[in-house]
């Protein structure tokens, strides 16, 4: 038997928001009866707020739940606001799936996907330009989807890969390229770091002041010293960073741009994304 | 949980309550080691001697000395084949069927791997093996054979004597994963002419931790194990005592109800029938002829196998799936994708396995509460008109 969380079989035996939507203006297909599992999410939209969404699911009992997490979370959300739910979101909801069955938090995500690119009447259609080549023929998973996964829930096996997107779960031919594909994804991570600022918790004072000063030493300063200038962190005071510019950024006229272009720009891309940076002269 | 329908016997039993009884002293008063010198030892061993003399009897074997206790049926398994495949090294072909439990085809995936020369065999879409494709891939490389007498999925019977016979003829060593079979349909291992016979104690009603290979007389094995004298050297350490005489209690205990069978086959038609006339998006996988008594696996349509589960187990009812999300894969059961079931109902097989405890009430239970689960998964699946109560067509 699975370890199923309290809310998961709740969410199965009593899955809310059930049905068809017969005004649908949105919606959006995933899966199929030869993979074994399914997902149909109708969405009525009105103006810019989904007012109501439902479901149709053919697949196991987290699929069912994860399936009515995302109805449940989505309803009286913004379309903006609704794409920003990840299928970590969904998975939190539901408080952790099982390993084997993180697939069914992100055929949520991409049915939600597939309902919102219909409103706005976006065809999807499955081409390879579209919606990128097909890596595992048994599921249909496709190169784009597996490196969203990826980068989404920061996967770095192919096991997790195949937990996720079932990619290479049947025949396994695909298993290759599927490592390729990791390869490919975390050699990028390495190279360009995601920013830091998706980590969801809130930063401690501690945390941001480490962050900063890693910020500054491995990013800021070398850009700078290149040009013959330096910087040098002064103080920090909430999301407020107080630096003085030194060497040949001091007597630069283009000091102002430096500090919001280069120095603000990668704090906030890095740390915290309302983080201000003010200049001690 | 505050009822429990068990139906799901095929994955294990309970033990029969004169099994345990016969047990307890073993795991009590009578702690002794068979090997010992002393009576408070050698008489645990005759104990033993006496389970093993019930067990060649329910087997239909002709020397207590040709019963090998093991621990389990996959150890059964992996001692015949591993067993005999290392003896013959100089052979390097071996045949199974393409429907056999894990504990068989993954050591024979092994072999394929290592370069032996594989042949598994296919059945039709009821599970039926084909004879004929056998016959024609045993040649002078052959080392072994392996073939289960009954499936553990559908409980269809493999016709292990028809092989047997033939095989004798060639000379060729040939091994019966009974587990599926063992007490539920009477087992003779002279008239199957196997040279090996596994059995596996929780499959009927002894406690698990015990299994046994029957090993005809003559037959050439070598050991997975090294060790004492035990079993003749052939499975050397400490005897599992209270195991293999509640293995031969049951054995005992077996034969006594074989006659029963038919009581237990009439339950499963009736919940069989029951199922297969109550709904419109469902089929057997399988046959009716030539299947174990207390089995029946069913593919529903449109709705998916583990959510079936989940749901029966809410009502206290155990049962088992092919479904691919119930087993932890992604690709629904093996046995049913080889019998060629598709996979619009082999998501949503269900297995239900009877045993001699199981009642009638529980059948009627299970029959009534079944209709509101399936038409609710049906309710809630994509695939099925709510308003015509029919299947969409769709593309596959």
């Amino acid at each position: 038997m699975w370890d199923y969380t309290d809310k998961v079989k709740t969410l199965y035996m009593k899955p809310k928001n059930v049905g068809v939507i017969e005004d649908a203006n949105a919606v959006g297909e995933v899966g199929s009866i030869v993979c074994g599992d399914a997902l149909t999410l109708y969405l009525k939209i009105e103006g810019e707020r989904i007012v109501d969404a439902k479901f149709q699911t053919f697949g196991c009992g987290s699929a069912i739940a994860s399936s009515s997490a995302l109805t449940e979370m989505i309803i009286g959300k913004t379309v903006e606001e609704a794409e920003k739910i990840t299928n970590r979101d969904i998975v939190e909801y539901l408080g952790g799936l099982p390993e084997q069955k993180m697939h069914c938090s992100v055929m949520g995500r991409e049915a939600l996907d597939k309902a919102l690119a219909n409103w706005r009447g976006e065809t999807i259609e499955e081409h390879e330009d579209v919606e990128g080549e097909i890596v595992c023929h048994c599921f249909g998973v496709t190169d784009k989807l597996i490196r969203k996964v990826i980068r989404e829930n920061r996967l770095d096996t192919v096991e997790e890969v195949t937990n996720y997107t079932k990619a290479g779960g049947a025949c396994g031919s695909c298993i290759e390229k599927i490592e390729i594909i990791l390869d490919e994804e975390l050699k990028e991570q390495r190279e360009h770091p995601a920013p830091l600022h998706q980590v969801k918790e809130p930063l401690t004072n501690i945390r941001r002041l480490e962050m900063v000063k890693e910020t500054i030493e491995n990013v800021i300063r070398p850009v700078l010293q290149k040009d013959g200038g330096d910087i040098q962190l002064i103080d920090i005071d909430g999301r407020k960073v107080i630096v003085g510019l030194r060497g040949a950024c001091s007597q630069c006229v283009i000091s102002d741009v430096t500090l919001k272009n280069l120095v603000q720009e990668k704090l906030r891309e890095f740390v915290e994304e309302d983080i201000e940076v003010v200049e001690r002269r | 949980m505050d009822k429990l329908i068990y139906l799901d016997n095929n994955a294990t039993t309970r033990i029969d309550p004169l099994v345990l009884e016969e047990m307890m002293p073993f795991l009590t008063e009578r702690y002794g080691n068979p090997s010992s010198m002393h009576d408070f030892g050698g008489d645990v061993g005759a104990d033993v001697e006496r389970a093993r003399d019930r067990v060649r009897r329910f087997l239909g074997a002709e020397n207590d000395y040709e019963i090998v206790f093991t621990s389990c049926g996959t150890e059964s398994d992996n001692m015949a084949i591993a067993g005999t495949v290392s003896y013959y090294t100089d052979k390097k072909h071996i045949i199974t069927s393409r429907v056999e439990h894990p504990a068989v085809l993954n050591l024979f995936k092994k072999y394929e791997r290592e370069g032996y020369r594989v042949t598994y065999v296919p059945v039709d879409r009821q599970g039926h093996l084909d004879l004929d494709f056998l016959k024609r891939a045993v040649d002078e490389d052959t080392a072994l054979v392996s073939i289960m007498y009954a499936n553990n999925e559908t409980g269809m019977i493999h016709p292990v004597e028809e092989i047997g016979a033939y095989l004798r003829e060639r000379k060729v060593p040939f091994h019966v994963d009974g587990v599926q079979a063992a007490g539920k349909i009477p087992i003779d291992v002279k008239k199957i002419n196997c040279d090996l016979f596994t059995i596996s104690g929780h499959k009927f009603h002894a406690p698990k931790g015990i299994g046994a290979l029957y090993v005809r007389r003559g037959t050439r094995l070598r050991p997975l194990m090294y060790g004492g004298h035990q079993e003749r050297t052939r499975r050397p350490g400490t005897e599992n005592v209270a195991g293999i005489v509640g293995m031969g209690k049951a054995a005992d205990l077996a034969m006594a109800h074989l006659p029963g069978e038919g009581r237990i086959a009439l339950l499963r038609d009736r919940l069989e029938e029951g199922i297969l006339k109550r709904f419109n998006n469902v089929s057997l996988n399988g046959s009716r002829e030539k299947r174990v008594p207390n089995t029946t696996n069913v593919g529903f349509e449109f709705i998916e196998g583990e959510a079936i589960l989940l749901y029966l187990n809410e009502k206290g009812i155990a049962a088992s799936s092919g479904s691919a999300c119930s087993s932890g894969s992604l690709e629904p059961s093996h046995v049913l994708r080889a019998m060629g079931v598709p996979f619009t109902s082999a998501h949503g097989s269900i297995r239900f396995s009877l045993s001699r405890f199981t009642k009638e009430e529980d059948v009627d239970y299970t029959l009534e509460v079944l209709p509101q689960i399936v038409d609710r998964l049906l309710e809630i699946s994509p695939f099925w008109d709510n308003e015509k109560k029919c299947g969409k067509p769709m593309a596959v």
